[in-house]
């Protein structure tokens, strides 16, 4: 199993090298632009020049080595440096700096991640508890009117959209309830019980939608898998031999049905940190997703290109996660 | 009794009231809520152009003048406006001087002097520091300090219209002793004073989170001991238009918010909710069709939309740019997409007032099918059996591009309807707006390189001389292959005589004088069917009810004067 983790962790090396390759040529080659955004009245030449000041007069080759050197050599020196005091060098290092704001990318990255693992994180979370239980009751009694109404509610709720479903909650609960607000405060400071109760009110919104959504994805797989399992003969077995119903269930097939969809919720975990792009727009909460298509949208490509490969990093490790977690709760499996 | 308790209960409230009035005090009115939807991403508005960057940091540094929301230059930072008249700019027209006020110091208590005004000049000019506002500087030769209160600026040539640099939002003084090192490549590198610079206006950066959410305090150096009424400003950004319209004049969660480009029912139902209204503002946007006058013909490749490809087969003829222009009706462009923030125009330069022409109204504003079609008929374009008009094979069918914008869209569909009823057809695209307008010149969607017959978007100028705007119009500033597709003539309009009017404005200085000439070069734009100018777009803000003292104002920021806001008690 070691040298089997050894191994593929080798191997991502050279995949997230090709993977940075690829996304800094799309990001090249996409014809944006970050002067786009400003308004016509600044002069083309004064463009130009914005242009110049970003870098964007080298070569293409040039600008790819030197965000990899920024960004693998750069920024590492300059997290130890912060966790050690050390000093290496004369610290004039070029960190990656943002385009829009001009600021270093990796502290606009931590200043934002609390956030999206909070509310998306929390959104998972909850996504999978509600998932299990509804995953294992529809399958035991499948086509019963649990079954049905779970199903059509896992439908309803993997194929509508998060930015109907996000504006819906808004218009019922924050513009004609005036439960919650529709505006996540992201200067909340959480010290007393009533700045507690505020940060649950202004979670409440984007956490439901994400959580509606995911738990409707899990509850498929977890019902599926469950199904799988139920016709086995090793339940058969299980039951002939006497056992209690509440453990057949609970113990043998919920067991054995839990190894698919371990591996798709830890598939799933860099999805919380690329953040939910459409809830964190809706509702303003200021994290990763929110982050990224700002980044997008103005063109901001060093900010784009670092975000992107850091999910490529998630994604990649997660795999490996997911094989590896695999190994380990099926003992059939041996990658040795 | 009763009658009487009312009254007295009545004087006395009415008396503290007017009590509160006459003696304001600083940051008695709490937190004032402001939402931009799209985020501010940094407070230097000479590394990013942006407007939301330049508002959002007007309420920190300040020009030396403003525009008010008339349009007239306000002193901020200065005694007076200078004029040759008061002795302010040189007769020569070559320099200008202005008087700063005394006692005017930034938010870290120190003194404003000329030697910040000098040091902001050579900031924006530094060579490879990108500032985004260097044309604010175009033309000044030199900025010197005759003395601490005093700065010279001397231009390197007349210039009839010298407010620009250090006038308006787009220029405002930063502190050289904040800045000092900061000049050049190293601009971007000073995080903390780029997200914090210090200033003279009525609010100072607490905390700036980038593209998120910016905290400011009122500035206890601030040079009106009554003012700002607000103790602190949280300006949050990001989301979209729609729920930023909501926050405001629904739920009520913020006091103000830019940008309301929702559509005009969303919007009044909104305001049916009682606890907001929408502020609008006109300036100098106008949304116009250009008319390709070079041939944009696919066939030609790299040639097309340049001088090399010849003149447009059919929108060469003026009858045909008549005839487009006339078969539009802007009145129901402006009800279906832009309501109170439109109105239908015929000028490219429809403010301010004073340089507003009126003489092509008459027959440009109304919709006349029958004139048009006349007009075609006679010019010898047939209809085909397809209901299209054609002449020697060249037929009226047209390529339509602009960016990519619900309101646009819809305003292409109209068109295109209307362009049907004279036998034109249109083939409609559109492209993201950052492709668009980013000027990319390897891609074949930007609005410069114009590979499309006609195109439409909003330009505008900043302040209120049109003349640096009305010299766009310049033969030589064509886009091509040679200047990288860099001019801003984008119709590729060329004539000797607008050229010849234009060195005309360029030279005279009695402002009557400037505004007659303005008008013609104008009016010669429309007539000549350079572009069809469609609407006379405004800005509309939203704000609560319970928000005093907003001043709409399309000629600087919008925020210009957020040091006279106040809550209404």
């Amino acid at each position: 199993m070691f040298t089997y983790t050894l191994r593929r962790l080798l191997f991502a090396i050279p995949t997230l090298l090709i993977i940075s390759f690829v996304i800094f040529a799309l990001l090249d080659l996409a014809p944006n632009d970050p002067t786009g955004d400003l308004p016509l009245t600044i002069p083309p030449e004064v463009r130009e020049q914005i242009r110049a000041s970003l870098g964007l007069d080298q070569p293409f080759f040039f600008r790819y080595l030197y965000w990899l050197q920024q960004f693998f050599i750069n920024e590492p020196l300059n997290i130890l440096e912060r966790l050690t005091g050390w000093q290496f060098g004369d610290g004039t290092r070029m960190r990656v700096l943002s385009w829009a704001t001009r600021s270093p990318v990796v502290d606009l990255i931590v200043q934002r991640l609390p956030q999206t693992l909070w509310v998306v994180g929390l959104a998972y979370v909850f996504g999978v508890m509600i998932a299990v239980p509804i995953g294992v009751i529809s399958a035991y009694k499948q086509y019963s009117i649990f079954d049905q109404i779970g199903t059509f509610l896992s439908m309803v709720g993997y194929s509508v959209p998060t930015f109907f479903t996000g504006v819906l909650l808004v218009v019922i609960f924050s513009s004609w309830l005036q439960w919650f607000p529709s505006v996540y405060d992201t200067n909340l400071v959480v010290n007393d019980f009533s700045s507690f109760l505020q940060q649950i009110k202004q979670m409440a919104l984007p956490v439901t939608v994400l959580s509606l959504f995911n738990a409707s994805q899990i509850t498929r797989f977890v019902r599926a898998s469950m199904l799988d399992n139920l016709h086995q003969d090793y339940v058969r077995t299980a039951r002939a031999k006497g056992v209690k119903e509440k453990s057949v269930l609970l113990i043998h097939v919920l067991r054995n049905s839990l190894i698919p969809v371990v591996t798709v919720i830890a598939l799933g975990v860099p999805t919380i940190f690329s953040g939910a792009i459409i809830t964190e727009q809706i509702f303003r909460v200021n994290g990763l997703g929110q982050l990224l298509i700002i980044a997008v949208q103005g063109a901001d490509i060093p900010l784009v290109q670092t975000l992107t490969f850091i999910f490529a990093v998630l994604i990649v490790l997660f795999n490996l996660i997911a094989d590896v977690l695999y190994g380990i709760l099926d003992p059939r499996i041996r990658y040795d | 009794m009763k009658n009487l308790k009312l009254l007295l209960a009545g004087t006395v409230a009415a008396l503290t009231f007017a009590g509160a009035a006459a003696h304001a005090e600083r940051g008695t009115d709490g937190d004032l809520k402001i939402l931009f939807w799209q985020a501010v991403s940094t407070m230097n508005p000479y590394l990013s152009g942006g407007t939301k960057e330049v508002y959002a940091s007007s309420m920190v540094i300040e020009p030396l003048a403003r525009y008010d929301e008339k349009g007239s230059l306000v002193p901020m930072l200065v005694t007076e406006i200078p004029t040759v008249e008061n002795g302010g700019v040189a007769k020569d027209l070559l320099s200008m001087t202005w008087k700063i006020k005394p006692g005017v110091k930034w938010s870290d208590g120190t003194p404003f002097t000329a030697d910040d005004v000098i040091f902001t000049w050579k900031y924006c000019i530094a060579p490879d520091g990108g500032c985004a506002q260097a044309a604010q500087y175009e033309g000044v030769k030199s900025v010197e300090a005759p003395d601490p209160q005093t700065v010279k600026i001397t231009f390197t040539e007349p210039k009839p219209y010298p407010y620009s640099a250090f006038v308006g939002a787009q220029s405002p003084v930063i502190q050289k002793k904040q800045f000092e090192n900061c000049v050049g490549a190293k601009a971007p590198g000073c995080t903390s004073a780029n997200f914090g610079p210090i200033g003279t206006g009525p609010f100072v950066v607490k905390e700036f989170k980038p593209n998120d959410v910016i905290t400011l305090t009122a500035n206890t150096n601030y040079r009106d001991a009554a003012k700002p009424a607000f103790a602190t400003v949280t300006l949050k950004g990001g989301g979209d238009a729609a729920s930023a319209a909501r926050a405001v004049l629904e739920t009520g969660e913020y006091d103000y918010a830019w940008n309301m480009q929702v559509e005009p029912e969303i919007l009044a139902k909104m305001v049916a909710a009682g606890k907001g209204k929408l502020e609008t503002a006109f300036g100098t946007q106008v949304e116009r069709i250009n008319l390709n006058h070079y041939n944009a013909d696919p066939s030609l490749g790299a040639k097309r939309s340049t001088k090399e490809a010849g003149p447009h087969p059919s929108l060469s003829d003026p009858a045909v740019r008549r005839a487009l222009s006339l078969a539009i009706d802007r009145s129901i462009i402006v009800e279906a997409g832009y309501g109170a923030a439109g109105k239908a125009t015929c000028n490219i330069v429809p403010a301010p007032a004073a340089v507003a022409s009126t003489k092509n109204d008459n027959w440009c504003l109304k919709q006349d099918l029958v004139a048009a079609n006349k007009l075609l008929d006679d010019a010898g374009w047939k209809k085909g059996p397809d209901g299209i008009r054609a002449k020697n094979g060249v037929k009226l069918s047209y390529l339509y591009a602009t960016s990519t914008n619900s309101v646009r869209q819809a305003t292409q569909e109209l068109v295109k309807d209307m362009w049907s009823q004279i036998g034109v057809g249109a083939e409609l695209r559109n492209a993201s707006a950052s492709v668009f307008f980013g000027g990319d010149p390897a891609s074949p969607d930007t609005f410069q390189k114009f590979y499309a017959d006609v195109e439409m978007y909003t330009n505008n100028f900043d302040g209120t001389d049109p003349e640096k705007y009305l010299a766009e119009w310049l033969c030589d500033k064509v886009p091509g292959p040679a200047n990288g597709w860099q001019g801003q003539n984008i119709p590729r309009y060329c004539n000797p005589a607008y050229d010849k009017l234009l060195g005309e404005l360029s030279k005279t200085a009695e402002l009557d004088k400037r505004a007659a000439l303005a008008k013609q070069l104008n009016d010669m734009l429309t007539e000549e069917g350079a572009h069809i100018p469609l609407v006379h777009r405004g800005s509309v803000s939203s704000h609560s009810l319970k928000l005093a003292g907003v001043k709409m104002n399309a000629w600087d920021s919008e925020l210009w004067n957020v040091a006279d806001w106040s809550r209404t008690k």
